[in-house]
């Protein structure tokens, strides 16, 4: 198991167009590390250069303490996952986990030991003498991940391993692969497109565009703390909500009514002109239904409802507004590059399941102020940002992790203790 | 639901009539053709027959569908070894996975099949040598694989020897050039994935005592490598062995089964700088000259073969007349007068076993052996006799290409 350092990591191709640019990047020993971004972001391209596919232009790459620009990728000891792997019907469970070892000629007591360890995290146990026509997609997925496990390799890699499946076995594997790396403890690189698969896995989240780092932090600082317009679209489903806002003084004015600021937002904002106000939808509430306690640190609007949705447990208001062209213009920008669908001068609103709003009526509306963030247009930037909040999110998440994975190398080491023992039994009964 | 098929389509309005709304693995099995296990799959695989065309289609997602559709189509528009896609089914009810068509490539080999048999249908070396070829080419055309395997290789004799061929091209790649690293990956993962497959035809106790997986596997990278050193190293040579030293990398790599696209000679301190540019796609000079001549078509070197034959013939015709014969008339009355009347002699239970122009050529060996044993030429009408009687049914039943079987009824 090792870190990767990445220090100054371009790649250009050979028309010149950088796919990664100037991108530095620490991930450390056992850290579970997402890249993610939309198409064209150059996440997977980065994950190719650090498993040795694509050539670096210039920048260090460094696993494990060792520069490993000119390595082949063998010799980088890394694994991919679940990369078209393949189950082989006349070998059972426990040879189709053994062969890379196998082949690499490894004493049989050693085979032994290694595939009945990454048997036990798996909970494939009971499965090593079947033929593995008889796994279910799940445990076909975790002989896959065994293979990798077997090869002690530095670091697990996986590029949208999940993209393929169906939306049953996604889930599904979701959990196990989080499971198995907290359980592993193993430095992991994650490529995804797919917000939720970021925010439910990773320690911490690198979010990619057009070859650049927007940030870097934990699933809750990304999503309470957001850098930039890209970052506050890219994170959370549904979407942000931005709506045009012109400060003035301590207020925000905007479709929905005026918003109030506290007084470092208010000195943040001001001498801007026009802005866009980030509300996430679960920041809003059905009037109606707000405790007297809250009412007083939010602001109540009233606007008419397109539609509605209701889901049983939640359920989603939608609300049209108006907003001048050039921030229509902006927004229309901004959904093309994060490749998403909608179009943004609907505001997309939670309220409670028992609401009784209706479709095509005016309501009334609660806003809670305290967490909106404001954004330049033109700049893109968050001008609202807490950064020392933000940081301590993080730190709240690595201390987590490190907790993690000291009971997880402590359980691990306990068990190999225990299996030395049964190794031994295993090894005299095969002698006798 | 959506069908996209490339032209020529007209084979694909007999598979309009398939249920394509239902699971390919609830289709009933009346439609479909057995065809013995070929590789391991990921995927749900089918065969089905349709006016004497076999295709094989493959439920996938409908991302990795259009990938590989648009891959494969490139390939063959290229000249590269792989199979021929017919189509895609998309936006199939229920959500269910795309479904990918190729057409099957007859008189294939799988692995499973030459490998598990005794000797004399190609040794290990001989395929993993055809595999590597079939890498380089890739390789060289920037294509990165990604799931180098037996399994999706599928062998063809061609005139005594073996061609390779691409079968699954889902996790393939297309880059303008491939870096070291890539090409490494996919060696790499190559002979792991050889390695894998021989193990598992050992534990099924299918594979030959004498061949060792591990030490099969592990040459697969050195086989690569000379091969590849072999079809792009640049050589320097003094200027008064120029001439030769050029015709014989030439004829190497000719000999290697390349074509060469340019030679590039450049005049250094040191001497004479060779570059040579290897052509991606199979050579195919001798398959177009056959089929100008005959309309047959055939693989290369059985078209070579064959061609020679042709020759010879018109050699004959024009000693009878006393007067050139173009080579075009030589060609149809080769065809009217010699090729079919042994291809139409193939007695009935032993077709489909070889390719007609594999036989052509395995008559055409047999005829030379009988004729150096006889002191005489024996003629092809008595060496094609003879070899329908005591060479063909030796060649196993269950070779016999799945379009034949599907002929019967």
């Amino acid at each position: 198991m090792a870190s990767i350092e990445m220090t100054n990591i371009v790649k250009k191709y050979g028309d010149g167009f950088p796919a990664v640019n100037d991108v530095s990047l620490d991930i450390a020993d056992g850290e579970f590390m997402i890249l993610v971004g939309p198409s064209g972001c150059g996440k997977s391209t980065l994950l190719r250069m650090i498993v040795g596919l694509e050539d670096i232009t210039s920048g260090d790459m460094v696993i494990g303490g060792k520069r490993v620009n000119d390595l082949a990728p063998r010799d980088r000891n890394l694994s991919m996952v679940f990369q078209n792997y393949a189950l082989y019907p006349h070998m059972t469970v426990f040879e189709n986990i053994a062969f890379p070892l196998r082949l690499a000629k490894t004493p049989d007591d050693e085979v032994r030991r290694k595939v009945n360890a990454a048997s036990d995290v798996l909970e494939l146990k009971e499965h090593l003498e079947r033929k593995p026509a008889n796994l279910s997609g799940g445990q076909r997925q975790r002989v896959a991940m065994g293979r990798a496990i077997v090869r002690d390799a530095e670091a697990f890699l996986f590029d949208e391993p999940l993209s393929n499946l169906d939306a049953k076995l996604r889930g599904q594997m979701r959990t196990e692969i989080s499971r198995l790396q907290r359980r592993l403890g193993i430095t992991t690189v994650y490529v995804t497109h797919d917000q939720t698969e970021a925010m439910t896995l990773g320690d911490r989240v690198c979010v990619l565009r057009k070859g650049k780092i927007q940030q870097v932090a934990s699933p809750r600082e990304l999503y309470e703390q957001p850098v930039n317009l890209f970052v506050a679209g890219f994170i959370g489903s549904p979407p942000m909500n931005f709506l045009p806002a012109t400060p003035e003084g301590n207020r925000l004015k905007t479709p929905f009514g005026d918003i109030e600021l506290d007084e470092r937002r208010a000195a943040a904002v001001a001498g801007h002109d026009l802005l866009l106000v980030g509300i996430r939808p679960e920041y809003f509430e059905d009037a109606s239904l707000v405790d007297d306690a809250k009412r007083p640190v939010g602001s109540i609007f009233r606007a008419k409802v397109d539609v509605t949705e209701w889901l049983g447990d939640s359920q989603y208001a939608y609300i049209p507004y108006d907003a001048p062209d050039s921030i229509k213009a902006h927004l229309r920008d901004l959904s093309k590059e994060l490749d998403s669908e909608e179009l943004r001068t609907q505001a997309i609103v939670s309220i409670d399941a028992t609401s009784r709003i209706r479709e095509g009526r005016e309501a009334e509306f609660w806003l809670d102020s305290r967490k909106v963030h404001v954004f330049d247009p033109e700049s893109g930037e968050n001008l609202t940002r807490d950064a020392e909040a933000g940081a301590e999110l993080t730190r709240l998440a690595t201390q987590d992790r490190l907790e993690h994975l000291e009971s997880a190398r402590a359980q691990q080491d306990g068990a190999s203790d225990g299996q030395t023992g049964a190794r031994g039994g295993a090894t005299a009964v095969g002698a006798a | 639901m959506r069908y996209l098929f490339r032209p020529p389509a007209t084979d694909a309005t007999g598979l309009l009539g398939l249920p394509w709304d239902q699971p390919l693995e609830e289709w009933d099995s009346e439609l479909l053709l057995d065809v013995p296990s070929r590789g391991i799959s990921r995927h749900v695989v089918r065969f089905v027959a349709v006016e004497g065309q076999v295709y094989a289609l493959k439920e996938i997602d409908e991302r990795l569908a259009r990938h590989e559709y648009a891959l494969l189509a490139q390939f063959e528009g290229e000249g590269l070894p792989s199979v021929s896609v017919l189509g895609i089914c998309v936006d199939r009810p229920d959500e269910q996975p795309a479904i990918l068509v190729t057409r099957y490539l007859e008189y294939s080999m799988s692995y499973r099949w030459l490998f598990s048999r005794p000797r004399g249908h190609g040794s290990p070396d001989q395929l993993l040598d055809t595999m590597v070829v079939l890498l380089v080419r890739l390789h060289l055309a920037g294509v990165f694989w990604g799931d180098c395997s037996l399994s999706n290789t599928l062998f063809r004799l061609d005139a005594g020897t073996f061609a390779a061929y691409l079968v699954d091209a889902e996790t393939a790649e297309r880059h303008p050039s491939l870096s070291p690293g890539q090409r490494d990956y996919d060696v790499d993962l190559a002979r792991e994935r050889v390695g894998a497959e021989l193990m598992d035809l050992q534990f099924g106790g299918l594979l030959p005592e004498d061949i060792d997986p591990i030490e099969v596997a592990d040459s697969l990278p050195r086989r690569y490598e000379s091969l590849w050193e072999e079809v792009t190293r640049e050589e320097v040579f003094r200027s008064d062995e120029q001439r030769y030293r050029v015709a014989e990398r030439l004829q190497r790599l000719n000999e290697l089964g390349f074509d060469v696209g340019e030679v590039e000679l450049r005049t250094t301190r040191e001497g004479t700088r060779l570059r040579v540019e290897t052509r991606v796609a199979e050579p195919g000079h001798n398959r177009r000259e056959l089929f100008r001549l005959t309309g047959l078509e055939a693989q290369e070197r059985q078209a070579q073969r064959l061609i020679n034959d042709v020759r010879a013939f018109r050699a004959y015709l024009e000693q009878k007349a006393g007067h050139p014969v173009p080579d075009t008339i030589a060609g149809h009355r080769w065809l009217a007068e010699v090729y079919q009347p042994v291809v139409d002699a193939i007695p009935e239970d032993l077709r489909g076993r070889l390719e007609p122009a594999e036989v052509f050529h395995e008559v055409l060996e047999h005829r030379w052996f009988l004729s150096e044993k006889a002191g005489r030429d024996v003629g092809t009408t008595r060496a094609a006799r003879s070899y329908f009687a005591t060479v063909l049914p030796g060649a196993p039943e269950e070779l016999t290409t799945p379009s034949v079987i599907a002929g019967r009824g």
